[in-house]
């Protein structure tokens, strides 16, 4: 493992991990009370692949991404509380409430609404790399996505285009093996996402998802060749979602994947990974990330109180912004 | 102030918007070198440079796509589709991403992008190069169609929407892009998205018609005392414009050339019978294409309402 990083990036590297995971075990604990009236796509167990890759981004930076997206909004820099609200579906709710937990927005963060149409924001992406170029921005642009957008067209021809124009994208595949309940095996032929890059041009590596460092260190080399003009790359994950496609339970118990796969992943837990690696490695103790833990669980009550008090919008709101 | 036809017209629109707004860039196939399928964007290229002009892969979701994306982050594009029938690829971005996307960050984000594209009957090829598919477009809200019907509004209307904060589907008449010659000015003018005009006062029929149909609608209507509505903007359409004519003359009948169920002529029909159905004094009649799949030429001829079936509608309303 690198050992480059201060302990001041490496600690808030796990606050982002942290931010995330807790974030979205906090989802599954509220939703039984039937309040957050939206489905929601959880990411737990591949919290490492946003906040590896939203390191080496700053607020201006373009991300584009999916119906799973609440760890890329967060690690992007995203508040929670109106990432709380919009869940309840509440007028402080980041989309006014309109949205939900799979088209997340914030212009503030670079972030223009996420969607949960497969494949469909990775052109968007390109077209904000393109603009960033033609207004002479330095700004990169990231499209996150799943292993089933690449079964999708938009996916090759946002590669073939991007690549053409030698544009400032990473592509980001979270491979988890899964689109919806279909495994890749059954989808694809059998090569590594990244290999795909290699029909357009474009260098793409495949690495290991769950490791933070490792994540970062591929995304850190992916985002500085699309800053200095080098074009894009595409990044391939390799994860495991915990949870069920959609909502808060497990699919475990539904045969869609194979046993004992979940067990060997839940060992491969990203944050007990790196938690270990912060304790014997890098000089960061318990104390340290105890104080990191009670701030994450703090700023996660608040979002939580603030998104259960927002009002709901208001029946004039229906037509707006259309 | 110089005579020309609607594709030298559509150019000059652009032309001088991109001379005004460096932000806008048009992109699309062959649109570059090749000046595009109708040589509607000829000579762009040369003037305004490869960057702002561009040649695209042929991938029509890609092409929106992309114009989605430069859109949101500070450029005007016009992107091209070579025909209407070609757009149904792109439809996913176009519904999914770019009608939403002003929804989904409630107004913070807008997307400034106009999809030109040349449809209808017109250069005798059937299916994708012939549609007139301006209804699936009008169902999606957050999504504005201009059809004009001659040069100086196209000039005018595609000026508007360059300049409009959100997307446009703007639909070229094949059959009218070189048949009609008019007087264009130069320079800056612009014509009113969701505004309709009046072509001819009358005041026994409302006849109601956009884009290609237009031209023939006003040949059916000599001797009638007829008033005749060119909506220019289907969606939002200019209702008040509609009602205000047919509370005058009591009698409507729509005209275009797309096939008739579901058709936009039913929505306009629908909405006059929900707020002026008490001044008709007859039938809501609608002229048409056929429920068919666009065919080739003879039987086109028949698909392709005539002056003398868009006559015979008006005789009909008129003696009921």
């Amino acid at each position: 493992m690198r050992n480059d990083l201060s302990k001041d990036a490496l600690k808030r590297l796990y606050a982002v991990m942290l931010t995330i995971r807790r974030f979205e075990e906090r989802v599954v604990s509220l939703y039984p009370e039937q309040e957050m009236k939206c489905p929601v796509h959880l990411c737990i167990g591949q919290e490492a692949i946003a906040a590896g890759v939203c390191a080496h981004l700053g607020t201006e930076d373009y991300i584009f991404s999916t119906h799973r997206s609440h760890g890329h909004c967060i690690a992007k820099g995203m508040d929670l509380k109106p990432i709380a609200a919009e869940l309840y579906g509440r007028s402080d709710g980041c989309s006014r409430g309109r949205g939900g937990s799979m088209h997340l927005a914030d212009p503030e963060h670079g972030i223009p609404g996420t969607s949960a149409i497969v494949g469909g924001c990775i052109p968007l992406a390109v077209g904000a790399g393109l603009s960033s170029v033609m207004q002479g921005h330095a700004r990169v642009s990231v499209a996150f996505f799943g292993d089933g957008a690449a079964d999708e067209g938009t996916f090759h021809e946002s590669l073939n285009f991007a690549s053409l124009k030698k544009l400032p994208v990473v592509f980001v595949c979270e491979d988890n093996y899964y689109a919806t309940n279909s495994p890749r095996s059954a989808r694809q032929p059998d090569i590594p996402i990244a290999e795909k890059g290699r029909g357009y041009a474009i260098p793409g590596i495949t690495v290991d998802g769950n490791d933070v460092l490792l994540v970062h260190q591929a995304a850190e080399e992916a985002v500085m060749r699309a800053r200095s003009g080098g074009g894009p790359t595409l990044l391939e994950f390799t994860t495991y979602r915990w949870k069920a496609h959609v909502g808060p339970n497990s699919d475990i118990d539904e045969g869609c994947r194979p046993a004992g796969a979940h067990e060997r992943w839940l060992k491969k837990c990203p944050l007990e990974m790196f938690q270990r690696y912060l304790l014997e490695h890098a000089a960061v103790s318990a104390e340290e990330l105890e104080r990191i833990s009670v701030r994450v669980d703090r700023e996660i009550d608040e979002a939580v109180v603030f998104g259960k008090n927002s009002p709901y919008p208001d029946a004039s709101e229906l037509t707006e912004y259309v | 102030m110089a005579t020309m036809n609607m594709v030298h017209a559509i150019n000059l629109a652009l032309k001088e918007e991109m001379q005004r707004d460096k932000d806008v860039v048009i992109l699309g196939e062959d649109v570059g070198r090749d000046g595009g399928v109708f040589r509607v964007t000829e000579g762009l290229l040369e003037q305004f440079g490869e960057a702002r002009v561009m040649d695209t892969p042929l991938a029509e979701s890609g092409i929106v796509g992309t114009a989605i994306g430069m859109a949101v982050y500070g450029l005007k594009p016009v992107a091209e589709i070579q025909f209407m029938g070609f757009i149904y690829p792109a439809a996913d971005q176009i519904f999914n991403h770019a009608a939403r996307i002003r929804s989904r960050s409630r107004g913070r984000y807008s997307v400034p992008m106009v999809i030109r594209t040349p449809y209808g009957v017109g250069i005798r090829s059937p299916e994708h190069h012939s549609e007139s598919s301006e209804a699936h477009f009008c169902h999606m809200p957050g999504i504005k169609v201009v059809v004009p019907s001659s040069p100086y509004y196209a000039k005018g209307l595609l000026i508007s929407a360059i300049r409009d904060p959100d997307p446009v589907i703007f639909l070229e008449s094949t059959r009218l892009y070189r048949m009609i010659k008019e007087d264009v000015p130069e320079g800056e003018y612009t014509v009113p998205l969701g505004k309709a005009r009046i072509v001819q006062e009358g005041g026994q029929v409302t006849v109601i018609s956009w884009g290609s149909m237009l031209q023939k609608t006003i040949k059916a209507i000599e001797g009638v005392d007829a008033e005749v509505i060119d909506l220019m903007t289907l969606n939002p359409f200019d209702e008040e414009a509609i009602f205000n004519s047919v509370k005058k003359t009591g009698r409507a009948v729509v005209v275009y050339e797309a096939p008739k169920t579901g058709g936009f002529g039913a929505e306009i029909s629908a909405s006059i019978a929900e707020d002026a159905m008490l001044y008709l004094k007859g039938p809501i009649k609608r002229v048409t294409g056929y429920d068919a799949v666009l065919p080739l030429p003879k039987l086109e001829d028949y698909y392709m309402p005539s002056t003398e079936r868009i006559r015979k509608a008006i005789d009909e309303v008129m003696q009921y």
